[in-house]
């Protein structure tokens, strides 16, 4: 397989503050990887230098085998991009919008192209709709037609689900996958834990840093947690008296259950089965999950990034 | 009343604190707060002076005689006149007045000393390029004064008789191409120019930084577009509107006006997409300046100012200091008032107005050259 995306020590700095610092990025071709991290980590100004619309400070690497640095315009012929504020005109029509952008491309069969983008992506009678007005979910379905119009061979999606429901949701993941069998390579952002599990693979940036990178399997179990499942038997402050254990590291609540998460797998269970032994809780053993590891990995990158400030 | 709802100037004041921050940060509005009363003052001050003096004149001398030498002098003396070319023919002199090297012709015929001395009465004829009225009401009222008086001091002896009574010689003047001295047929066609600068340039300016603050630039410029593209796409349709305007107010001046219209509205219409293009062009070129909109009108205005003010469109090119002409000169206003003055009142053709549209041209060609360069194609 080749990669469509490999890049090595990719670095961005604004004014003398560096936002993307030394980032490896390797994807394969008809991939879907996920790209991951907290807010203000990097990931739009990695996407942006991939695109060409940022220039690279330092480092090089390829795009569809085409040099990030030199060869800018060929990669914006053959990726979409489709950014994370929408960035369409609003004062256009959607069918104007997307009239715009396949002329811009020199699309083929315009009328056709265009008007099976609408249809794919059920904004049939929206046509003649302002941009502008439409909801955001509709929004973020028209850039996506926008970006795929000229049946890019890389898409770099930015947040693309941002405010959209689930079943929205639901059916831009299909509509991913099917792009990705179609062979097209997705780099897509997302702050969804549900959406990075639906990825071939995820990377995830904190700081401007690559901290992980892998199968979802691969980043939990490099994580080193280890979790279970607590149910409580009523009392109040159970979330508290969990999250004051020295085992325990996050906790998450779903409606009775607990989810709690450590890296010393032993200290966790005694310190579960003194409190299932008071009559307390229940737990059992669980798998560790993505959350997990990123709030483990968030926490471990803030450090290493106190540590070299001081 | 609650004591919230009373007027608070902790809350003003933390509004003027938070206004001033803001107008620090914005360097080029702080800078147009300045500068615009500045250049106002310095213009109306020192380069505005609707009594031009110094203007130049053509004189054709057939006689060669002391009476035509002496009317001469006395024009120069009145500081009103100064003599820059002498042309031998009557056709140099159609050149002169229509490419507008010289604002007044004089022209003194064959024997006319003899003939102040015979007592004849011969004519002189001074023309007057008066597309321009205001350039030239007050000259021709010196002229008027002293034309009598010039002669005087040669008539002496046998000829002492003929200071008296009349002027020795029959002064006439032509006004060309603007016989009444109507402002308006000098206004009106001037007023296209100015209106298309202050709206072109507006144009323009805002289509970038409208993308750039609407967040639009970042799928335009993930589009493969060049900028050569996105500049002439900017472009372009303005220069549409620019016509409809060119239209517009041709009709008016014409229908309501009456300006005339003599040269070739053909070549009007070549120089026109010229100096509307011109003028988008720098319109661009601001916009990939500015950080946003506000700040692409406050440069269009910027430049607006010094158009109107020194591209002779208000106060006669002439009347101005060495520097502002030198300056006015470089504005593709001032080239285009020529040559719409030129075409309409005075009907050149393509050979005359060659000069001003070639600095209309260079003025083009540097100004769309700076905005490619300037154009990112990157957000940063
Ligand atoms: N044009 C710019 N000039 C200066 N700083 C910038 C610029 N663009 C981004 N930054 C800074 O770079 C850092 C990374 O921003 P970036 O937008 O890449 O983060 P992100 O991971 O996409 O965040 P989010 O999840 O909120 O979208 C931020 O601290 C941001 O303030
Ligand atoms: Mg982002």
């Amino acid at each position: 397989m080749t990669a469509a995306i490999s890049v090595t020590g990719l670095t961005k700095r604004f004014s003398g503050r560096t936002v993307v610092d030394a980032i490896d990025l390797d994807v394969a071709e008809g991939q879907i990887m996920g790209f991951l991290g907290p807010n203000g980590s990097g990931k739009t100004t990695t996407i942006r230098m991939l695109c060409g619309l940022l220039r690279v400070d330092a480092g090089e690497g390829t795009c569809l085998g085409l040099d990030i640095r030199e060869q800018t315009a060929a990669i914006k012929r053959q990726a979409g991009y489709m950014t994370q504020r929408f960035s369409l005109y609003e004062d256009m029509t959607v069918l104007e919008n997307l009239d715009f952008t396949a002329r811009v491309h020199g699309v083929p069969e315009r009328r056709a192209r265009v008007a099976e983008a609408v249809e794919r992506m059920g904004l049939g009678d929206r046509g003649k709709q302002l941009a502008g007005q439409l909801s955001g979910g509709w929004k973020q379905r028209l850039a996506l037609a926008a970006c795929i119009l000229h049946k890019p061979r890389l898409l770099l999606l930015d947040e693309p689900t941002a405010g959209v429901d689930p079943q929205a949701r639901r059916d831009f993941w299909d509509r991913i996958h099917d792009f990705a069998a179609d062979g097209m390579t997705v780099l897509v952002s997302t702050h969804y834990m549900d959406e990075a599990e639906r990825c071939h693979a995820i990377a995830y940036i904190a700081y401007g840093r690559l901290v992980a990178r892998g199968t979802v399997e691969q980043v939990t179990a490099a994580s080193g947690l280890s979790a279970a499942a607590v149910r409580g038997h009523g009392g109040p402050g159970l979330v508290d008296r969990l999250k004051a254990l020295p085992s325990v590291e996050t906790t998450t609540s779903f409606g009775t259950v607990i989810h709690v998460a450590g890296h010393d797998g032993a200290a966790l269970s005694a310190d579960l089965e003194t409190l299932a032994e008071q009559g307390v809780l229940t737990w059992v053993p669980e798998a560790p999950n993505l959350e997990d590891a990123f709030i483990h990995l968030m926490a471990g990158s803030h450090d290493n990034f106190a540590g070299t400030a001081s | 009343m609650s004591p919230q709802d009373r007027f608070s100037f902790a809350r003003l004041n933390a509004m003027i604190v938070k206004e001033f921050v803001q107008i620090r940060r914005d360097t080029l509005t702080f800078g147009m707060m300045v500068g615009i009363p500045l250049l106002q003052l310095l213009l109306f001050g020192f380069a505005i002076n609707s009594d031009p003096k110094h203007l130049p004149t053509a004189v054709r001398d057939a006689d060669h005689g002391t009476m035509g030498r002496a009317v001469v002098a006395a024009m120069q003396a009145s500081k009103y006149f100064e003599i820059t070319v002498l042309p031998e023919t009557e056709a140099e002199v159609e050149t002169i007045l229509a490419e507008g090297q010289a604002q007044f012709v004089v022209t003194v015929p064959v024997d006319f000393s003899r003939r102040v001395l015979r007592g004849e009465r011969p004519a002189l004829l001074v023309e007057a390029d008066a597309t321009d009225p205001a350039a030239t009401a007050n000259a021709l009222n010196a002229l008027e004064k002293l034309a009598g008086g010039a002669v005087s001091r040669d008539l002496v002896g046998p000829f002492a008789g003929l200071r008296q009574g009349a002027a020795p010689f029959d002064l006439r003047v032509h006004r060309r191409y603007n016989p009444e001295g109507e402002t308006a047929f000098n206004i009106v066609p001037g007023l296209m120019g100015v209106v298309l600068t202050m709206t072109m340039v507006i144009m323009t300016c805002l289509a970038v930084t409208r993308e750039r603050e609407r967040g639009t630039m970042e799928a335009l410029l993930a589009m493969p577009l060049k900028p050569i593209e996105v500049m002439l796409g900017k472009i372009l349709p303005y220069i549409v509107i620019g016509y409809i305007q060119v239209v517009f107010i041709m009709v008016t001046a014409k229908l309501v006006f009456a300006v005339p219209m003599v040269g070739s509205l053909w070549l009007l219409s070549v120089v026109t997409v010229i100096f509307i293009t011109a003028n988008l062009a720098v319109g661009f070129t601001f916009s990939t300046i500015a950080a946003n909109q506000l700040q692409a009108v406050e440069m269009g205005f910027f430049f607006f100012l010094p158009s109107i003010l020194l591209s002779g469109f208000m106060f006669p090119f002439r009347g101005m200091p060495a520097w502002a002409q030198v300056m006015g000169e470089i504005l593709p206003l001032t080239h285009f008032l020529r040559i719409v003055r030129g075409i309409l009142l005075k009907g050149n053709g393509a050979g005359e107005i060659l000069s001003d549209l070639g600095a209309l041209l260079a003025f083009l060609v540097v100004v769309c050259s700076v905005a490619i360069r300037r154009y990112r194609m990157t957000l940063d």
